[in-house]
């Protein structure tokens, strides 16, 4: 349920040096970036997927220019007057600035292989895709038009920061609206893919990202309910390697599938002959 | 109950306790030696009375957490032993095992067929350990599910207790699905047809109390906490160490009042004056009114009316700003 204490980290690895050379953190070898860049943004020795923006992810997936952006006047407001060594406001206007996002998602109508569907992405680079009022919103708002206009409903998530800390309760309560919003798609049977990327946790992972009808994870994304930390700081012992990967939820039966991010379009394309086409 | 509540007094309720301490010598110095120390007594009670009245009347939130936590605090198990006639505990959740930290099972209240759910930190160490202090592994919210789908089948209400620091954060936990079952709930108990009242009775931790928590009316008792983080994890995240709970506890408006002006829950359940650790039958007796009262209001609406309610009544929550909409307050 944190972001300030993984943004640190998280900058880092965003920092991808402008030279031709970086180092990978999944391996630790020096890539070539142009050769990392070509491949999705994946690691060329070890397939560690770097993160994405929302851009880049809809860009990846989506038929070209069929992308319209829905709801995209929602923004964050400061419900708690939150203050702690910074204040939420203050971290909100730099994020914004920063990025160009309102806030931690984006949502709206596109075709991926010629079926019309109802897509969100939710962008890292904000408080670390953090779920609070207008994620839930957007989340919960966007599930209700793909059950209106009979569209599947995609969501590629990648939250390290759970339920958003500065929003207190009305964070955790988005958890549940976004559930309910699963369910009443559900009831019309229509069909929820989700998508899950580096990293997926607390309530976000613990709410919609978990009820797809399919769920399909990027490789080596980290998976879970507690952060790792919290984890051991609480059994006080190490942590088996791999443990909440992508993989690790995989072998756990969790996860449908896990997909390289070069193979996502088309598995998804295929995906939605199987349950949105008649032959 | 009462022993243990002074066996574990408070920081800021010390001048109570004092005070309550020398009351109880008096009562049984004044009955063993049969001399009428009334007078002395009744002053003592008042006094006691003044003090508990000052300090309960400016409690701040670090202070109700720590009341929410108070062992002597009545638990699930003893609102089930003050108002819930007949009983049924139901274990299992028909997949891995039976989880003690959340108790489950068919009774009674005044007549009423109800199916309970509620978290279970245990009382004696044995149970503690073994309920892993009331924070649930998934079984335990699997068989807290499967049980509220039993009761749905038969039309039998539910009523959720909720009192968790929070869904236990192991590495077998993380092997069985936690994050997957409690997503799983939510969205179950958003399909639910019977009518859910949950009521938050000491702390409402994170994802672990709402994987319970889906319900037609959320009612708080006044000195419960609910958040979406514990305080320390919020200081640990802020000041990279638990000891600024207390201040965390301030910021994250967690507090029974903080919530009903957000309007996130439905009623605050007031305490005694000295809390419900003081005063448990009154306390039990309040939630027991409470839960009829709000049990009858959505016992009447029609099945699919009800969802479509529960569903309305959680889009409704958050708080954001819409630019097109201000334009057009402006504009007016």
């Amino acid at each position: 349920m944190s972001d300030e204490v993984r943004e640190p980290r998280s900058s880092r690895r965003r920092d991808v040096p402008s030279g031709l050379w970086l180092r990978c953190p999944g391996c630790s070898k020096m890539i070539y970036k142009n050769l990392m860049v070509e491949r999705g943004n994946v690691c060329p020795e070890c397939s560690y997927h770097f993160p994405i923006t929302s851009e880049e992810r809809i860009q990846l997936l989506c038929d070209p220019d069929t992308f319209v952006e829905h709801l995209k006047e929602l923004a964050p407001a400061d419900p708690l007057g939150f203050i702690a060594k910074r204040s939420y406001r203050e971290r909100l206007d730099e994020t914004q600035s920063k990025t160009g996002l309102r806030d931690a998602c984006v949502v709206g109508r596109a075709e991926i292989g010629q079926v019309p569907v109802v897509i969100g992405v939710s962008d890292s680079r904000f408080l670390m895709g953090s779920m609070g009022s207008v994620v839930g919103e957007k989340i919960a708002r966007s599930i209700e038009l793909a059950r209106e206009e009979s569209r599947p409903f995609i969501f590629v998530s990648g939250s390290g920061g759970g339920a958003r800390m500065d929003e207190g309760m009305f964070s955790l309560m988005q958890m549940a609206k976004t559930a309910a919003a699963v369910q009443r798609l559900h009831e019309v049977g229509g069909l929820f893919v989700s998508i899950l990327t580096n990293p997926t946790m607390g309530g976000a992972m613990a709410s919609f990202a978990a009820l797809g009808d399919v769920i399909i994870a990027e490789p080596k994304a980290l998976i879970g309910f507690a952060g790792p930390n919290v984890i051991k700081q609480t059994i006080k012992t190490e942590l088996p390697e791999g443990f909440q990967s992508s993989e690790f939820n995989l072998e756990h039966g969790f996860l449908d599938l896990v997909v390289d991010r070069q193979e996502m379009r088309g598995t998804l394309i295929r995906m939605l002959a199987y349950f949105c086409q008649e032959a | 109950m009462e022993n243990e509540s002074s066996a574990h007094g408070l920081d800021f309720e010390a001048p109570i306790v004092e005070l309550e301490n020398r009351i109880s010598e008096l009562r049984s110095f004044s009955e063993s030696s049969e001399i009428d120390l009334s007078g002395q007594l009744e002053e003592l009670e008042k006094k006691c009375e003044e003090k508990k009245r000052a300090i309960y009347s400016h409690l701040n939130p670090w202070q109700r957490v720590q009341i929410a936590r108070h062992p002597g605090r009545p638990r699930t198990t003893d609102y089930i032993h003050g108002f819930v006639s007949d009983f049924l505990e139901l274990h299992g959740d028909g997949t891995y095992r039976d989880d003690p930290a959340i108790i489950t099972g068919l009774g009674r209240i005044r007549g009423r067929k109800v199916m309970i759910v509620g978290h279970r930190k245990g009382k004696t160490n044995q149970e503690k350990v073994a309920c892993f202090f009331g924070m649930p592994h998934p079984e335990g919210y699997r068989k807290a599910i499967k049980k509220m789908r039993l009761a749905e089948k038969f039309g039998i209400p539910i009523i959720s207790f909720i009192n968790t620091a929070g869904a236990f954060p192991g590495i077998e936990a993380e092997e069985r699905g936690q994050a997957f079952v409690i997503a799983k709930n939510l969205q179950a108990m958003a399909s639910l047809k019977v009518p859910v009242v949950a009521v938050v009775i000491g702390e409402g931790g994170s994802g672990g109390a709402i994987g319970i928590g889906v319900a037609d009316r959320i009612l708080m008792l006044e000195n419960s906490y609910y958040s979406v983080i514990s305080p320390e994890g919020c200081s640990a995240i802020l000041w990279k160490d638990t000891s600024h709970a207390p201040r965390a506890a301030e910021i994250l408006k967690l507090t029974s009042s903080d919530l009903s002006n957000f309007q996130i829950v439905d009623e605050v359940i007031e305490e005694p004056i000295g809390g419900a650790h003081r005063d448990p039958m009154s306390t039990i007796r309040a939630v027991e009114e409470a839960i009829l009262r709000h049990l009858d209001e959505v016992s009447d609406l029609d099945p699919e009316d009800r969802k479509l309610k529960r569903f309305h009544k959680y889009m409704a929550i958050g708080r954001y700003a819409d630019q097109q909409q201000q334009v057009v307050e402006d504009q007016g």
